[in-house]
């Protein structure tokens, strides 16, 4: 594990503090790896918390002025855009849980400094499905996925609505009624989820997961999930949670017995191992102990972690690139093979193989 | 070193191997490819331009490449690549020039929000900027490119960046886009205009782009105040007309026409206000170039 140190992003987010001593061309490639990984603005404000940004080289620095600029109006944005599905859902009476980036802003949480954000996602009861669909219909959004297929694909097999759109401010949500799909291998109890939940203060409606079971999801995510692009800054993510939450007194020794409780201990496991050696996060032994009930076979965590570790280094050339490119195209199968059973998976894949959407350049 | 002293063989070579560092106004851009048609685009276009070391710092890092798939033989194909992500979908290879000249501007208008950039024609004249905000089919890169052959600097063809400690226009010269009818009547209007080949059947219809004046390119770093705003509207058969428009509307145009206004909050609102209020804004209606120069030299020369 130690080539993952080389990678100027990798020194970003370990020790930001020897950034001072990059050469001109490791800076070039550090903002050009933060930028592809979504974590430019993170850099930004890592530096400036340690008071190094006048040591920056001045081009380097616009980079990171911008990028924290962009990241400053995502977050107000999702500020805003959280207002309004509050106000759109007020009337029913569904409590709403915010997940991932607009919960960790919300909640006020490391984790949320110098994030991008994409879309916004919530987590709301399954039977109040329908109710809440309705009400965020009235409210402007709609369907984002038009064609049938997309339709029942998410309806009946995933964890979540068809991703909604705002007609007039073109923002994106994803309403959730589990964290991973109806489909998958694993079954989180949404119910425990719930009930666990907590307020997010001042917001009487508002409420996120909590510590421990935020920390799952975040590792169910990055470990479940076809996302493979922001597998980096999900493991930030990861990160910024555990050393947050540990110094909370008690987060750690509740963590194992959580995760079998919402049967997430595998992605624990590998959270756990992956996220301390890439990013020095400290977790105490008996936890890396706790957490080995869930050790995948030892073929299997030889490939995984074969996989991972190349899809976790953000810029690889030549040959490294086809096998980073393999890592990635594996995992992403990986994530399907994980969420549905093999005959559905199979009509799965035909069905988007067949389709392709892009954008044009003007 | 600029790009022009480069044997052509030099030129290609260092496009296709490690890439060349082009400096455009405050951004260099590592540009490679190995397609003719962006060296030759490269060696008439930006003749004038500063390379800059391989030590230096390069913004942002772009390949022109065929696809890996039997379409770079086959109706071949062209990719922008980025960071070494592709975003756009692919387009036929004879549009490799003009598919680097569209991704440098994206390049640009999504992430160097240092500044605020609008979607406008910026020029000077006597030290002051005119901007030219307006959408495709307006007639602004005609407007602009006649400006340019009569004397004007041209500081962007495209994008505007305007800085926010001084609220001056930061020149990003680069080719002028000419589109369909534009084309014959630049060639025309500026016969001694340097043209490059059209290449038709783009989503813009046929493209071809004018090389900006040596001039202009030699002092991408003089900044200049905006002083005059203008709206342009082209119509056929019609005489130039300008008609002052008001501050509030001239101020929603631009921020309508601005890419990212919405991401500066209130720093942005302040600086086109500024902006604004410091410029004479006008609705401009023209049918002819010729008109249309003599109308803006008049200003210029009034000024």
């Amino acid at each position: 594990m130690n080539a993952v140190t080389a990678h100027p992003m990798l020194l970003a987010l370990r020790d930001p503090a020897a950034l001072t001593g990059l050469s001109v061309a490791q800076w070039e490639t550090l903002v050009c790896q933060a930028r592809r990984t979504n974590l430019l603005p993170r850099v930004a404000v890592t530096l400036d918390g340690l008071g190094l940004l006048p040591q920056v080289p001045a081009p380097v620095g616009a980079h990171l002025e911008a990028a924290r600029t962009l990241a400053r109006a995502q977050a107000d944005a999702v500020r805003r855009e959280v207002a309004y599905i509050d106000r759109a859902l007020a009337a029913t009476g569904v409590p709403i849980v915010l997940l991932k980036g607009a919960a960790y802003l919300l909640a006020g949480l490391p984790a949320a400094r110098g994030r991008m954000f994409s879309d916004i996602d919530i987590l709301v009861p399954r039977p109040a499905l329908a109710e809440v669909e309705a009400a965020l219909m009235l409210g402007g959004w709609a369907s984002a996925k038009t064609t049938a297929y997309d339709q029942r694909y998410y309806r009946r097999w995933m964890h979540e609505l068809p991703p909604l759109k705002h007609v007039s401010r073109r923002t994106l949500l994803d309403v959730h009624h589990a964290i991973l799909p109806t489909t998958a291998r694993l079954k989180p109890d949404s119910a425990k989820l719930l009930a666990a939940s907590q307020p997010v203060v001042g917001e009487p409606r508002l409420r996120v997961l909590a510590p421990r079971d935020m920390v799952l999801h975040s590792a169910a995510h990055l470990f479940c999930n076809e996302d493979v692009g922001n597998s980096l800054r999900d493991l930030v993510d990861l990160d910024s949670l555990l050393r947050g939450f540990a110094q909370e007194s008690g987060f750690w020794s509740g963590l194992t017995v959580r995760a079998a409780e919402l049967d997430l201990t595998r992605p624990l496991y590998y959270a756990l191992r992956y996220v301390a050696p890439i990013l020095n996060t400290p977790v105490p032994a008996s936890v890396l102990g706790e957490a080995e009930i869930g050790r995948p076979p030892p073929l299997l965590r030889g490939l995984m972690d074969a996989i991972f570790l190349r899809t976790l280094q953000p810029d690889r050339v030549g040959a490294a690139a086809n096998l980073a490119s393999l890592a990635r195209g594996s995992l992403y199968l990986r994530a399907h093979w994980l969420r549905m059973p093999p005959l559905l998976l199979a009509c799965h894949l035909i069905t988007k193989a067949l389709r392709r959407e892009q954008i044009t350049a003007h | 070193m600029i790009v022009g002293e480069l044997s052509r063989e030099a030129l290609t070579g260092g496009l296709a191997d490690g890439g060349l560092r082009l400096r455009t106004g405050p951004v260099v851009t590592r540009i490679q490819s190995r397609f003719p048609r962006v060296a030759e685009g490269v060696a008439l276009h930006y003749a004038d331009y500063t390379l800059e070391d391989t030590d230096g710092f390069a913004d942002f890092h772009v390949r022109i490449a065929p696809p890996r798939s039997p379409r770079r033989w086959l109706k071949p194909q062209v990719y922008f690549h980025f960071d070494g992500a592709s975003p756009f979908l692919p387009l036929p290879a004879d549009q490799a020039f003009a598919m680097l000249e569209w991704g440098l501007n994206w390049c640009v208008s999504h992430h160097c929000h240092q500044y605020l950039i609008v979607h406008s024609a910026a020029l000077e004249k006597s030290g002051c900027a005119l901007l030219v905000p307006g959408a495709p089919g307006s007639g602004k890169s005609t407007f602009c490119a006649g400006l340019v052959s009569r004397g004007w600097r041209l500081l962007s063809d495209e994008l505007t960046l305007l800085d926010f400690d001084t609220g001056q226009v930061v020149p990003l010269p680069r080719p002028v886009s000419l589109k369909n009818e534009s084309i014959a009547a630049i060639g025309q209007f500026a016969p001694s205009a340097t043209l490059g080949p059209p290449v038709h059947d783009t989503v813009k219809g046929s493209v071809a782009h004018m090389k900006p004046p040596t001039d202009s390119v030699r002092r991408a770093a003089e900044r200049a105040p905006p002083r005059w705003i203008a709206l342009p509207r082209y119509e056929r058969g019609a005489s130039a007309r300008l008609t002052p428009l008001s501050r509030a509307r001239t101020f929603m145009h631009v921020a309508d026409h601005a890419f990212n206004y919405d991401i500066h909050g209130r720093r942005g609102f302040e600086l086109l206000a500024d902006i604004v209020s410091d410029s004479d804004c006008f609705e401009f209606r023209y049918g002819a170039l010729e008109d249309a120069v003599a109308s803006f030299d008049s200003i210029a020369g009034a000024a």
